[in-house]
């Protein structure tokens, strides 16, 4: 037990890795073999994340040092000269709502492809973009990142072009390979310009040492630009609506925990790297207005839209908005302690949870479009109607995440964006308006959806359609479930889970110090 | 002061970038990112370099006293990565071109 946290950080990241590479292998055995070794691999993966967090819990971060003969031993001439990964509370959050909803897509797609060709290539992308995830969230060090940034985009560039047959699907994987290759790419110079100055790659000595110069400042714009431009905040989103529409239903789901990782790189650069800088304020207010805008814009576009998943796919930009608004306050009242103490970590921590709960809605809503895709074959909703007599289930979780992305109670959209709201409207009383009447809109925009998929009499082309494969229920009940217990008891995620992440990116010397 | 490879580089991303931004062709924009990851190399290379040192190379070195090779590895890396972002975006510039016939951005089917 001890050798797994002890060496837990490499192993989460190793396990899906060597499963990726094995399933094309395993995949000639037979579909079943493949898709088992695929589930176990997630399942090991989510057993040592868990066991991982709860050790973060309990003993603080946790640093592993790649290649060393002692892990702990991070700098043994002085400074950090090896890769080291670093968990602290919100790299152990933010790995175990990946890999949980990587486990989730992976039970779904079981029964949802029905390709033939090429499934032990699908099973190898969706592991290596688990790995990708992973990666980021738990390395401690800038160039690493890069590299698993570029893994991640590689990889699910491959897998939105997983319908080859389509042109569409390609054009959309050319767009996001575009722009996730530029944003890098733009990573990689920042990481450069920091290297330079500093020769450190590592996030916490990069921190302690940190003199704030112009190129810094530089440096510090296109990391936050690229950060940005990969979590699909607004002036950047027009990849977004063609990718999430593109990609295989499960894959729409996986996508948005892929935004969460670069937003979880936004999070980490701002609070931890750049948390010491007396002008942090402005990128805060910077982040705020991305926010307000991803809000606003992605939902008025989602609204006249008729193909289910493009969508939800600008209702994606529009609550990654909510993320940003929470992210950017905080950012905005860094300097100032009472600020922090009053509002400014309850936003954050609206912030985190809402990047929580909107991996388990936004998953569960792409599922459920999955769903009707996989039993009628159209993505039109002009063409949809009077599914909910032949699949009351889908009907159900398709409620609970309508319900849940509009914020409406017991869900667990409604406890995130209270915390939102609440400490937003004491930052600017405006920014909150707006921010709730982005809710009303979302609602109106799903009882949309809910209208025309679900309600009305049976249609003569849908007499055939039935229940899905209870794997994909299973698969859409994990996070129905998780909605709903987040939803009812929000104080004990908010103190189990959410505060020690919030309070471990404030703390940025106890980062610092487990390196140097 | 401002040396000669730095002025290179910025002068380099920028075409890049630009070709990025404003060219049509599918290949072309796939040409000018790989541009921008030559000049970052380019930069790497250069920030490493430092005047009458040593290469990093064990067996050939004369003194001990070498120069770390983090750039270096960091070059290999990006160039790796590099290969791999650029040989996918080619092959999703043959499958649109098998599929449409033509390689301009502009006559795409997508909707916004």
């Amino acid at each position: 037990m001890s050798f797994i946290v002890e060496h837990g950080p490499a192993l989460a990241i190793a396990v899906p890795l060597m499963a990726a590479f094995a399933t094309p292998l395993i995949s000639r055995a037979g579909g079943r073999a493949r898709n088992g070794v695929a589930l176990l691999a997630l399942l090991l993966t989510e057993c040592i994340l868990v066991l991982l967090f709860a050790d973060v819990l309990s003993s603080g971060v946790r640093v592993y040092t790649m290649g060393a003969t002692i892990p702990s031993l991070t700098s043994p001439v002085g400074y950090p000269i090896r890769i080291i990964l670093e968990v602290d509370a919100m790299s152990a959050l933010m790995a175990l709502v990946s890999v949980t909803i990587a486990l989730a897509v992976c039970i779904y797609s079981m029964r949802f492809m029905r390709s033939r060709d090429g499934m032990g290539y699908y099973y190898a992308l969706l592991l290596m973009i688990t790995v990708g995830m992973l990666g980021i969230v738990m390395t401690g060090d800038l160039f690493n990142m890069f590299v698993f940034l570029e893994i991640l985009s590689i990889s699910s560039g491959a897998i939105i072009a997983f319908y080859v047959n389509r042109g569409e699907a390609s054009e959309a994987a050319f767009k996001y390979a575009v722009i996730s290759a530029a944003g890098a790419l733009m990573v990689l110079l920042a990481v450069c310009f920091l290297y330079g100055q500093y020769n450190l790659l590592n996030i916490g000595a990069l921190a302690g040492v940190m003199q704030f110069t112009f190129l810094d400042k530089i440096a510090l714009v296109l990391l936050v630009s690229a950060f940005a431009l990969k979590c699909g905040a607004v002036p950047l989103h027009m990849w977004v609506s063609d990718a999430y529409s593109e990609a295989p239903a499960p894959i729409s789901a996986a996508l948005v925990v892929i935004s969460q990782a670069s937003l979880y790189a936004l999070f980490r650069v701002c609070f931890t790297l750049f948390g010491a800088m007396p002008v942090i304020g402005v990128i805060g207010w910077f982040i705020i207005g991305l926010g307000v805008l991803s809000m606003f814009i992605g939902v008025t576009m989602a609204i006249p839209q008729h193909d289910i998943k493009r969508l939800m796919a600008y209702h994606a930009v529009s609550q990654t908005g909510y993320i940003l608004l929470g992210l950017g306050v905080g950012l905005a009242v860094l300097g100032n302690a009472e600020a922090i103490g009053s509002f400014g970590i309850k936003a954050m921590e609206g912030a985190i949870f809402h990047m929580v709960n909107n991996a388990l809605f936004k998953g569960l809503l792409f599922l459920t479009a999955g769903a009707i895709i996989y039993r009628t074959g159209t993505r039109d909703l002009n063409k949809l109607g009077g599914l909910a007599h032949a699949m009351p289930v889908t009907t159900c979780f398709f409620i609970i995440g309508m319900l849940s992305i509009a914020g409406l109670p017991p869900f667990n959209g409604f406890s995130s964006k209270i915390l939102i709201y609440e400490s937003v409207f004491m930052f600017s009383p405006v920014l909150s308006i707006i921010a709730i009447l982005v809710s009303i809109l979302t609602l109106a925009s799903f009882v949309k959806v809910f209208q025309s998929a679900f309600l009305g009499p049976k249609r003569r082309e849908y007499k055939d359609v039935k229940e899905v494969p209870v794997a994909m229920l299973i698969a859409m009940g994990i996070l129905a479930f998780f909605i709903i217990l987040f939803g009812l008891l929000p104080d004990l995620a908010v103190q189990w889970l959410i505060e020690p992440a919030a309070k471990a990116l404030l703390s940025q010397l106890n980062y610092v110090g487990a390196i140097v | 002061m401002i040396s000669l490879p730095f002025l290179a580089v910025m002068v380099i991303i920028s075409i890049g970038l630009s070709a990025v931004i404003f060219r049509r062709n599918l290949v072309k924009i796939v040409m000018g990112t790989s541009i921008v990851a030559s000049a970052i190399n380019l930069f790497i290379v250069s920030l490493g370099y430092r005047e009458g040192g040593v290469a990093p190379i064990f067996t050939g070195a004369p003194t001990l006293e070498m120069v770390l090779p983090t750039p270096q590895a960091l070059t290999l890396t990006s160039i790796v990565i590099d290969l791999a972002v650029t040989a996918m975006m080619l092959s999703f510039a043959i499958i649109i071109y098998k599929h449409y016939g033509s390689l301009d951005s502009r006559k795409r089917r997508l909707r916004e």
